[in-house]
């Protein structure tokens, strides 16, 4: 999907920010998620041309980082720490439960990430980069539903307000 | 042990107004933006080579590299020149950037203006981790807000001086916390670190003069404009001066980040009734990891209980600060599971640059999985010593390293600690499990 008329003059706002217009494509890719809860083919070709690169070259940036999807995901993308201070702290039966709960629902993706500089509210995750802390795996899931509902507002996939 | 508590400098305000530190009013009502005020009285050497030096000030990020002499680098008469915050905080257990970008957005932007002031930058990146939409949201608002008040922008307070602030989110890679990856990252590459010389302060952002400075050192600055670096300097012991922002983590009863006066203990941060509080149910100190993840360990033996927090007493000692971070574990903890969990945080964050770091972080990982799953093999300690080997020869501390950047070695932190302090029980483990013929 390309950008629509008013984000891709916030594209072109953002390319000018910069001296050179490729730093703009991390940026970029995160405007194309809010947009289109994925990083499509698509709109890696659209960021090319505004950065003045290939589509391989935005490739090749975009899959060395873990946030940009480049397949579709759920709505939710819940992710769940497991590194050190959670490993000794629950964050392990957390990841498990949610895994399960949510392995067929399309709605929810369940992934396991590394720090996210919450370790004093152990275990902790996100949700669309939305910090939860001291979980268990029932209150995680609680919380989980809770945006399922409405009654908490959920980010974008790629953590911005809408 | 003392009894001893904070020494609340660069987290006052988030203490003092737990409801709104974060915003413009709250900053202004609580002495924000005097220190820039003062700051633009002075001349950029002032700043810098007086003030900033008298103050002894290290950087917070975790090498502890003093900031006016990183600043006194910069070749003169060469513009532009940039100024690159990195909030990138990935670090294993560190905490504190975020903290200070979510609750006091405005003192780390005021620190932004003196330090780019101080070294003739007009021009200032952020690289904010991406995974912190809040702080994100906070810092753009305070963005905003400051220019509206004159505190960004052109003629800054009068002064003649303009500096714009461009923020720029990551996108998931604990590589681009590592100053030359940051700088490829903020290119629009792949976070693959660069090789040195040439250093940032020569060849930067756009190959142009570059100074990359930590989110805490930053927001220390104006701290130090306003007390005088002489005074700044009190605090603290020896080369380590002031305050640093501890991450206190683990099996604490009171985890949570604490400003605490450099040359107190771990003791001290650990025990504490204001600080850590001890540990949960009552327990021991089976280990702790002083300084990120990247640290070798300690245990809970009165020697390194009562090393004091000071930079350069840590190192005499084989680990260092580092980021600030603490990670406490207590007898209940498989140091060997430990190990295998950081081992795998390095192999999926190894940007894949340098074959002994690519390579050698996976065979950690794998070989450390087996011994921490019941499936280890008797010569599985002294396999991963060799593999640490060709990532990090001679196994000591501070690195030697065979790779560009000190991810690699960092990963075998884990493994030299493991051997040195366990290795007994991690062989107990072995013979005690059922091995598959």
């Amino acid at each position: 999907m390309a950008f629509t008329p008013e984000n891709l003059a916030r594209a072109r706002e953002v390319v000018a920010r910069y001296p050179r217009p490729k730093s703009a494509i991390l940026p970029l890719a995160h405007l194309a998620q809010d947009q289109d809860g994925w990083l499509t083919r698509d709109a890696m070709a659209e960021i090319a041309q505004l950065t003045g690169v290939t589509a391989a070259d935005v490739l090749g940036t975009c899959s060395f980082y873990t946030m940009f999807k480049r397949d579709p995901v759920g709505r939710l993308v819940v992710s769940v720490c497991t590194n050190a201070t959670c490993l000794v702290t629950g964050g392990p039966e957390v990841l498990e439960h949610l895994e399960h709960r949510y392995a067929d629902d399309p709605e929810v993706t369940v992934e396991e990430v590394e720090c996210i500089a919450a370790c004093g509210g152990a275990p902790a995750m996100q949700v669309n980069y939305e910090f939860h802390e001291k979980l268990t795996p029932d209150t995680a899931a609680e919380v989980v539903e809770a945006y399922r509902r409405g009654e908490l507002e959920a980010r974008t996939v790629s953590g911005s307000r809408r | 042990m003392a009894d001893v508590g904070e020494t609340r400098i660069i987290t006052r305000r988030m203490h003092e107004r737990p409801d709104d530190s974060w915003t413009i009013e709250a900053s202004l009502g609580s002495g924000g933006y005097d220190g820039l005020r003062k700051a633009l009285t002075m001349t950029g050497e002032q700043i810098g080579q007086e003030q900033v030096k008298a103050s002894g000030l290290r950087g917070r990020g975790g090498a502890g590299f003093p900031t006016a002499t990183k600043w006194s680098f910069l070749p003169k008469g060469v513009y532009p020149r940039y100024l690159v915050v990195n909030a990138d905080e990935g670090e294993p257990s560190t905490f504190k950037d975020r903290m200070l970008i979510e609750r006091d957005p405005h003192q780390l932007i005021e620190g932004i203006v003196i330090a780019a002031f101080a070294i003739g930058c007009n021009l200032a990146f952020v690289y904010v981790r991406g995974e912190f939409a809040l702080g994100y949201d906070r810092l753009r608002q305070a963005v905003d807000d400051a220019r509206a008040k004159g505190f960004l922008g052109t003629d800054i307070l009068g002064s003649g001086f303009d500096l714009d602030i461009v923020l720029h989110r990551g996108a998931g890679a604990y590589i681009c916390g590592e100053e030359t990856g940051l700088l490829e990252s903020l290119e629009g590459e792949r976070g693959m670190p660069r090789i040195r010389p040439p250093f940032p302060a020569i060849e930067g952002l756009y190959a142009k003069p570059t100074v990359v400075n930590n989110v805490e050192t930053l927001a220390t600055l104006p701290h130090i404009i306003l007390m005088g670096g002489e005074e700044y300097a009190k605090l603290g012991v020896g080369r380590s001066t002031g305050t640093r922002l501890f991450s206190l983590s683990g099996h604490v009863n009171r985890p949570g980040n604490y400003e605490v006066e450099l040359g107190n203990t771990f003791r001290d941060l650990i025990f504490s009734p204001q600080l850590g509080g001890g540990i949960r149910n009552g327990g021991s100190v089976k280990f702790f990891i002083p300084g990120g993840a990247s640290s070798q360990w300690l245990t809970g033996s009165d020697e390194h209980l009562d090393a004091p927090l000071d930079m350069d007493a840590v190192s005499a000692l084989g680990v260092m600060l580092g980021s600030g971070a603490v990670m406490v574990y207590d007898e209940t903890t498989s140091p060997a599971l430990v190990a295998w969990r950081l081992a795998k945080f390095f192999a999926h964050e190894s940007c894949g640059k340098c074959t002994p770091c690519r390579e050698g972080t996976g065979w950690l990982e794998k070989v450390l999985y087996r011994l921490s799953h019941g499936l280890g093999r008797p010569e599985d300690l002294d396999l991963l010593l060799d593999v640490g080997d060709n990532i990090s020869p001679g196994l000591n501390a501070p690195f030697s390293q065979t790779t560009i950047c000190p991810l690699g070695p960092s990963a075998v932190s884990a493994v030299v600690s493991l051997n040195k302090y366990f290795r007994d029980e991690v062989l107990a483990g072995i013979a005690a499990a059922e091995v598959p013929a």
